[in-house]
């Protein structure tokens, strides 16, 4: 029965139901597999990999490859310290997948570090992608360029290796920083220096600074008497202390106001309404 | 406890079976005396147990639990027994600080309901602690019950998800068992009630579904209880029988068991 389920190949669909359960013939048909010689893997879910390796004798066991999903298929045991994937390389997974699938992937793994109501401390995860530059087009260059927060191209003068780093540090402006260095043998790093920041293209130094005051067909200068001319002009509009005084003391040699009144028969010099309109 | 059932189930607590799963189900009539039973049977077995309590307050489990012979009082202040009283909790959840963790705090969630914190919960209730990992036998996890669980708003897959973690933990790494009542409306409309029973019928290694009688109420017969054995470990030849069915009449200390039309009121 065993072989004739198998026989076909592609899919084959075990039903069973909570009375008649199914786990024991998915062994006994991978036990069969296994005794054909074909490696079997397992995608495991629902039960531990002891429970399932159980019953098995060690050479059937050896063959069985367990993909372990029961322990932790959601992560709630948090994985500690931060992690690192390394992808070797990206240019292999962009010729053979979309690059939006690739892209796609790629952001949901860099940003494992951003759950919303997470209040654990924030892990950091790290991708590292190797990326050839000739195989792509400006496309997916420039889409994973914009993907990533520090981008390094390698390159460099007769035999130094040079690494251009471009860093883009969330809400600032990108920087750049240049390293010349080497890789030893025991892949360490031996750093020959740094060039400085790129931030605006050098002065070209062969022509040198011009004077644009030289050759004008008017005076842009003063003489030395006419800068103390200058110096010394009071502003019109300008309140200065001397102006003040003069403002103050313009009454020094004129005798005060006075005001002579001689009332009418009909004027009725009355303090308080002198306008006699009060109606009281 | 009740020993007719320990005799139905071929267990004493004096050897008590490891890593397994066992599901109490009820149609049509209250399985809680299965609850109240695997309550006193695990502690007079000397297991540290852990006891999700979501229906009943405490003094309703200790009253019933001094009739079976054990106090629920002293079991917890010797650290016998951690109990999650969900009716006095749940307030908490209400009052409390945010920021604070709580094992119901899916309560406060908008969305589907994670159920992570419970699980965490249990988890630290039943890992040994270093200098008293000898004092008890294995870990015990008793569920009442977790057809409310739906009713609060979680999902069935994410109450599916916390038994997952806990088989992982309580029966796998710490070579204890779980034991959790689920409701069977046998409403073909309520899906998520399916979901749950099912998945969780398929995970578990020994079903025991209490139902009422399809004739209706009698005073002799209370039910009708079905016992499945399920995912037997390598089949070998000697195996138990898979299915049995007894009726039964709950008594005021106990519960007595009898085959099908065999209850002493009749005979």
């Amino acid at each position: 029965m065993l072989e004739s389920v198998l026989a076909l190949g592609g899919l084959v669909l075990l039903r069973d139901s909570v009375e008649w359960e199914g786990r024991s013939l998915l062994k006994a048909l991978i036990k069969k597999s296994a005794l054909r010689g074909e490696q079997v893997h397992v995608l495991g879910c629902e039960v531990s990999e002891e429970e399932f390796r159980e019953g098995f004798d060690s050479s059937i066991n050896s063959q069985l490859v367990y993909h372990d999903l029961f322990r932790d298929p959601l992560n709630w045991s948090k994985s500690p310290g931060p992690v690192t994937i390394a992808l070797d390389s990206l240019s292999w997974l962009l010729l053979h997948l979309p690059c939006t699938t690739v892209c796609q992937t790629l952001h949901a793994l860099s940003h494992q570090d951003s759950r919303p109501g997470d209040s654990s401390p924030v892990e950091h995860v790290h991708v590292l992608g190797l990326l050839h530059g000739e195989l792509h087009g400006p496309g997916p260059m420039g889409t994973l360029s914009a993907l990533a927060r520090t981008e390094v191209t390698l390159s460099g003068t007769r035999s130094q290796a040079s690494a251009h780093i471009l860093y883009r540090r969330p809400q600032q402006r990108p920087t750049h920083e240049t390293h010349w260095f080497s890789i030893l043998s025991d892949f360490g790093v031996d750093l020959q220096g740094v060039s400085p920041l790129k931030s605006q293209p050098h002065p070209d130094p062969l022509t040198p600074p011009v004077d644009p005051t030289t050759h004008l067909t008017f005076n842009l200068h003063l003489s030395k008497k006419e800068k103390e001319a200058k110096d010394s002009l009071t502003l019109p509009f300008q309140f200065s202390s001397e102006k003040q005084q003069a403002l103050l003391c313009r009454g020094l040699g004129q005798a005060t106001s006075h005001i002579f009144y001689e009332p009418d028969a009909y004027d009725d010099l009355d303090q308080e309404d002198p306008d006699d309109d009060l109606d009281i | 406890m009740f020993p007719e059932l320990n005799n139905l189930l071929n267990t004493s607590p004096d050897s008590v079976e490891q890593g397994t799963l066992t599901l109490l189900c009820d149609a049509g009539t209250d399985g809680s005396f299965l609850v109240h039973h695997f309550l006193s049977f695990y502690l007079k077995a000397n297991c540290k147990v852990c006891f999700v309590a979501l229906v009943q307050s405490f003094s309703h489990y200790n009253v019933v639990g001094q009739k079976l012979g054990v106090s629920l009082t002293s079991a917890r202040e010797r650290g016998q027994l951690v109990f999650l009283e969900g009716l006095k909790s749940s307030v908490d959840v209400v009052l409390r600080a945010e920021a604070e963790p709580h094992p119901l705090g899916f309560l406060r969630e908008a969305g589907a309901g994670n159920l992570q914190p419970l699980y965490e919960f249990v988890r630290e209730a039943l890992e040994p602690v270093d200098c008293r990992e000898a004092a008890w036998r294995s870990p015990v996890l008793l569920v009442d019950d977790l057809s409310v669980l739906l009713g609060l708003g979680v999902g069935a897959v994410a109450v599916l998800d916390f038994i997952h973690y806990c088989r992982a933990t309580v029966c796998c790494s710490l070579q204890g068992s779980i034991v959790a009542l689920v409701h069977d409306s046998g409403d073909a409309e309520d899906e998520e009630s399916d979901v749950l029973l099912n998945g969780l019928s398929h995970q578990s290694h020994l079903i025991l579904r209490a139902e009422g009688l399809a004739t209706g109420f009698c005073r002799d017969v209370h039910g009708q209880l079905r016992i499945l054995w399920r995912r037997p470990s390598p089949p070998t030849a000697a195996r138990r029988d898979r299915s049995l069915t007894f009726q039964y009449k709950i008594q005021d200390k106990s519960v007595s068991f009898f085959a099908r039309g065999m209850s002493p009121a009749v005979l």
